[in-house]
């Protein structure tokens, strides 16, 4: 029986999964209406910021700050001495590992944070910054983490002295922060052994920095009288950031009150606990007055977490036809001074053994080893806080190494390595259950719609002319959704999210979530669920999320979990909604719940279809007329704990015409093909994608943080990092398939991270590629124009007629 | 980002302001667009004590002809001079590189006078006052000066100008009908600077270069004139060997700082590139106008 017009109509009125109503959020956003942690101003309320270490390496021989204090309106000038006495001096990392939050003696990375100062205005504490003496005695840097172990190091962590085991098992040197390995060596070695062929390759992805369009910050308001503590915060994870303020302050976590209100973008820059947060607090509960503390571009980009820095070797061994029987990685993770990474608890390189991506590799082994150097901490973000872009590149980069050592086409040997969909769920050599995906349909789509073989043709052409054209694949596994509580938990914490439900009386709904969203649209998303699920037109269901003291505890947004976790709390809380509301629509039908059968938005007797009850109706039953023995009410609340992860996936291809005389590099086609599982509004996934990509593009193209061999960040400000407008923006065409995920309550997989992992490797691939008949196999991220053009001068590439 | 406090000062004439710098020293700046002022003092480099913004100075404004000269009041934003129909007929070439400088925003406020005047080697108007040979008239409360464009450059953030001086009026010359121009910029994206740029002007006499000038944005601590570069190019057919032995002649003079956007190598390449490439477009444009 097909969908009747009447039925059509209500599932129009719902807006529920699967259609593309705007963004709730934008009315707020684009009238300059939101409300940011820098929007939050309290009577009193005084401001703060940092003296910073101009050293990458040096110990702190004395700090004096009598000046300062001295400037009419400075309030305070906190150093580590002051914090001290709290034992707040050094704070833990949700890695297991310990930073400082004001420089103990000595500083281990270029604009660490040394002291706090606190004064009535922005103005007045940019000037007393000033003021503040600190001298410093400099000691020399390690910037490369291949000498991070030499036995001659310099000792980057005094406090960690004589500890052989850190937080994941034994460390090998005083600069060592851990060794984690997965998959079996023993066979993975013989394969190696035995292969008919195999191809290594030293990969570098260079450490990079998330761009939201608002910095980190927080305003802390300590109430003395009845000692309890109210924090904004620019925070992804709010209701973890209450946790781990009610752990270090001794504060009653019910004291606590941490609120994330409107957030300018996250990317997983915003998941970790900062020093400004801790001193913000501190200043308050010892001032007894708000303190606001926000950070500023450079700050952001010089001290706040960054991305990636993964020396990665690959290694693949393959059969005569090119299909791959072992994969071996080894990772030399660059941490900074302290390892401030945000993975789960187990997880140390996040879920980088999805390395071996699509592709069916029967024996897999990885080896990472976290060091210390002098640099700033983090590695949490960006558009991935787990690690699996680094996974995703190392293998879409390897398999396109593999297919120029053996000759084959790109496409052609990812197409006969594919995990086939028969094969799921699939295990994976490397510990993972992959859900579903359809891999191949995917890649022939995307093959077929851009005239691949038409593309390869012309690139043949261009290159008897000497033209450089390249046509980069990405066809990407990603493992998102974090996660099963019983594998990942965050401080102790299980990573599972929530979501509560409250039906008002007259029908309308609101839902809160332990997510935070941050651009994700989780307030027009998360309300199409639950209208599909309990009947309610998603217009009249309001979410909130981000008060700790009203929604229920959740672990935030990062990682792709929002939809995969919380969505399907929304999924199965507004079941528990329409169970109960069945209960009361049989009692005002006179029938048993039985008889009845949901049909849209309301409980119908089979085979009677005008004896029906709408949610509406059904809603101000249960404030007046439940039946005995159920109580009033209509609301519902369910914590979900993931089964497995989610894996969404995608083909992408990417074309681009390189300038021989100038290694500019122009994007002339990027198709998209995503797999995000069900669907839930496609103009919002649209958004995720573009978004996504154009990250990837930049990151490709020009993003770095390098420093120089005494320490010194280089190009720490817009001026220099690299942030494309719309000019340089490609052009993007998007596609989908959609293979559901089978074990999420609706299928749902999750998008945001896709188009960053999958597309970094795409852009990649398209510029490498654009060498390959010159023999090059890899060539280092960012492709600027000045080392493209350095590439083609050096092969003699940009020779004129 | 905040800078030290600082006075303001907002004089309504030309003799205000003069009067203003001089009795504030050597800790006044003047301030116009103020997109390369003020980001510096928000990085606290420059910590002026006092700040006199020459947005109100009416004899600042404005662009006349003045027979075959054209006068350009130096408070003209970078969008006046891209719309001014004046120039779009009478020399071109500013309107065209004004389209190269950042992005609509900062040409609604950056004046021609202050990416004239500041010295910054990766401005792009020097480069282009040099291929014209424009002349900047200087005005202190003592007198007038006129600096030829030529003379003006001394180094980074260093030029002709005195501490007590504005920059009142710069002179361009109208453009003759035969005139090829060009102006070839590279730049990672939109609102940066340039790695390199070139500017070329050029006449032709019956397919011969009567006259050329050649000069370069970014690739040295001024903006620089490729002189052998032009001389190697008078008086001769401009095939491709001349091309690209002006290119070479180019580049040699080229001693660019290093950053992250190239090496010393690569933008000098660039620089000789951007003179090809800016040579056949001035080329193309001196043919079509015959």
């Amino acid at each position: 029986m097909g969908i009747l017009e009447d039925q059509q109509a209500r599932i129009d009125q719902l807006g529920g999964i699967g259609c593309g109503r705007k963004r709730k959020e934008d009315a707020r956003f684009i009238q300059g209406k939101g409300n940011y942690v820098d929007d939050v101003k309290l009577p009193g309320m005084l401001h703060a910021d940092f003296v910073r270490s101009p050293y990458g390496h040096a110990r702190i021989k004395s700090i004096d700050t009598s000046k300062a204090l001295a400037l009419p309106g400075v309030r305070a000038v906190l150093t580590a001495k002051d914090l001290a006495p709290l034992k707040l001096h050094w704070m833990p990392t949700l890695a297991g590992d310990v930073q400082a939050v004001l420089a103990d003696e000595k500083v281990g990375f270029q604009y660490q944070e040394v002291a706090f100062v606190v004064a009535d205005d922005r103005y007045i504490a940019a000037d007393a910054v000033d003021l503040v003496k600190v001298e410093y005695e400099e000691l020399p840097s390690i910037t490369d983490p291949f000498h991070s172990m030499d036995p001659d190091a310099p000792v980057i962590r005094p406090d960690l002295d004589g500890k052989d085991t850190g937080a994941h098992g034994k460390r090998k040197h005083y600069n060592h922060i851990f060794t984690w390995e997965v998959g079996d060596k023993a066979e993975t070695d013989r394969v190696f052994e035995t292969a008919p062929v195999t191809v290594k390759e030293q990969i570098w992805y260079p450490r990079n920095h998330g761009m939201p369009l608002e910095t980190c910050g927080s305003v802390a308001s300590f109430d003395k009288v009845n000692g309890e503590l109210k924090v904004w915060v620019t925070s992804q994870a709010p209701h973890v950031v209450r946790t781990v303020v009610s752990l270090l302050s001794g504060l009653d976590e019910s004291k606590v009150h941490v609120v994330a209100p409107d957030i300018g973008g996250g990317f997983g820059v915003k998941v970790g606990v900062y020093p400004g947060y801790v001193c913000s607090i501190v200043a308050s509960i010892v001032l007894g007055k708000p303190v606001k503390w926000i950070e500023d571009r450079v700050e952001h980009l010089a001290a706040t977490a960054f991305g990636r820095d993964y020396h990665m070797t690959g290694e693949l061994a393959a059969d005569a036809d090119g299909r791959i029987q072992a994969a071996r990685f080894y990772v030399l993770a660059d941490h900074g001074a302290f390892d401030s990474c945000a993975d789960p608890t187990k997880w140390p390189a996040g879920f980088f053994n999805i390395c071996t991506g699509s592709y069916d590799i029967k024996a897999a082994h990885v080896t990472v080893d976290g060091v210390y150097t002098n640099k700033t901490p983090g590695g949490v973000s960006y558009r991935c806080s787990f690690r699996v872009t680094e996974g995703s590149y190392v293998i879409e980069r390897m398999i396109d190494v593999l297919a120029q050592k053996m000759g084959l086409d790109k496409a052609e040997i990812r197409l006969r390595n594919f995990i086939k969909p028969e094969q799921f769920p699939y295990q994976s050599a490397l510990g993972w259950e992959y859900d579903s995906g359809s891999y191949e349909a995917g890649l022939r789509k995307v093959m077929e719609v851009c005239d691949y073989a038409a593309l390869r043709r012309e690139q043949e052409e261009k290159r008897k002319r000497g033209e450089l054209m390249g046509i980069g694949l990405s066809t990407f596994t990603e493992i998102v959704g974090a996660g099963p509580t019983k594998i990942c938990d965050i401080l102790g914490v299980g990573m599972f999210d929530s979501c509560e439900i409250r039906i008002h009386p007259t029908g309308s709904a609101i839902a809160r979530f332990g997510t935070k969203d941050q651009g994700q649209s989780h307030r027009t998303t998360y309300a199409q669920i639950l209208a599909t699920e309990v009947g309610i037109p998603s217009e009249s269901i309001m979410i909130e999320e981000g008060d700790t003291d009203t929604a229920p505890y959740g672990l935030g947004t990062y990682g792709s979990r929002s939809t995969p976790t919380a969505g399907a709390a929304a999924a199965r809380a507004g079941r528990k909604i329409r169970a109960k509301a069945q209960k009361i629509a049989a009692h005002l039908l006179e029938v048993a719940e039985d008889d009845l059968e949901w049909d849209i938005d309301r409980f119908v007797v089979k085979g009677v279809p005008d004896q029906a009850k709408t949610m509406k109706e059904i809603a101000w039953a249960a404030y007046n007329r439940t039946p005995p023995g159920l109580e009033p009410g209509l609301e519902a609340v369910e914590y979900y704990d993931p089964p497995n992860m989610t894996y969404p996936s995608g083909a992408y291809l990417c074309v681009v015409d390189i300038d021989r005389h100038t290694g500019e590099v122009k994007v002339r086609r990027f198709y998209a093909l995503d797999d995000c599982g069900t669907r839930i509004n496609p103009m919002v996934i649209d958004g995720q994608i573009h978004g996504g990509l154009t990250e990837a593009f930049a990151v490709a193209m020009g993003q770095e943080l390098p420093y120089d061999k005494a320490g010194n960040l280089l190009g720490a400000s817009l001026l220099d990092y690299f942030v494309p407008t719309a000019v340089e923006t490609p052009r993007y065409e998007t596609d989908f398939t959609v293979t559901p995920s089978p074990h999420h309550p609706i299928g749902a997989k999750g998008v945001g991270e896709s188009p960053h992992v999958g597309g970094v490797s795409a852009f990649s691939n398209a510029v490498i590629d654009a060498f390959a008949h010159a023999g090059v196999t890899h060539l280092n991220m960012p492709y600027k124009s000045s080392t493209v053009w350095k590439t083609i001068h050096t092969l003699n590439l940009d020779q004129r007629a | 980002m905040i800078p030290p406090s600082f006075a303001y000062r907002a004089p309504a004439s030309l003799k205000e302001a003069l009067a203003l710098i001089d009795e504030s020293g050597d800790d006044a700046k003047f301030l116009a667009g103020g997109h390369s002022l003020l980001p510096m003092m928000k990085f606290r480099v420059s910590e002026p004590a006092v700040l006199i913004d020459l947005g109100g100075v009416p004899e600042l404004q404005g662009i006349r002809e003045a027979g075959d000269r054209i006068h350009i009041g130096p408070m003209s934003t970078e969008n006046e001079i891209i719309g001014s129909a004046l120039l779009q007929q009478k020399c071109p070439l500013l309107p065209e590189v004004a389209r190269w400088i950042a992005d609509p925003q900062v040409r609604n406020r950056g004046t021609i006078g202050g990416d004239v005047a500041h010295g910054d080697p990766a401005n792009d108007h020097p480069a282009v006052m040099l291929a014209l040979e424009a002349d900047f008239v200087l005005r202190s409360s003592q007198g007038e000066r006129v600096v030829p464009a030529n003379e003006f450059y001394f180094g980074t953030y260093f030029t002709a100008m005195e501490a007590n001086e504005v920059l009142a009026e710069i002179r361009v010359p109208v453009l003759g009908p035969g005139t090829g121009y060009a102006y070839k910029k590279l730049k990672r994206k939109t609102g940066d600077f340039a790695i390199a740029a070139a500017c070329v002007l050029l006449t032709l006499d019956r397919g011969i270069c009567k006259r050329i000038a050649i000069t370069l944005t970014n690739v040295g601590p001024t903006p620089l004139r490729a002189s052998a570069a032009e001389q190697a190019l008078t008086g001769k057919a401009i095939d491709d060997a001349a091309v690209e032995n002006a290119a070479q002649l180019a580049m040699q003079i080229c001693d660019p700082a290093e950053d992250l956007r190239g090496d010393k190598e690569y933008k000098t390449h660039m620089a000789g590139e951007m003179v090809r490439r800016a040579i056949r477009q001035a080329l193309e444009r001196a043919k079509e106008a015959k």
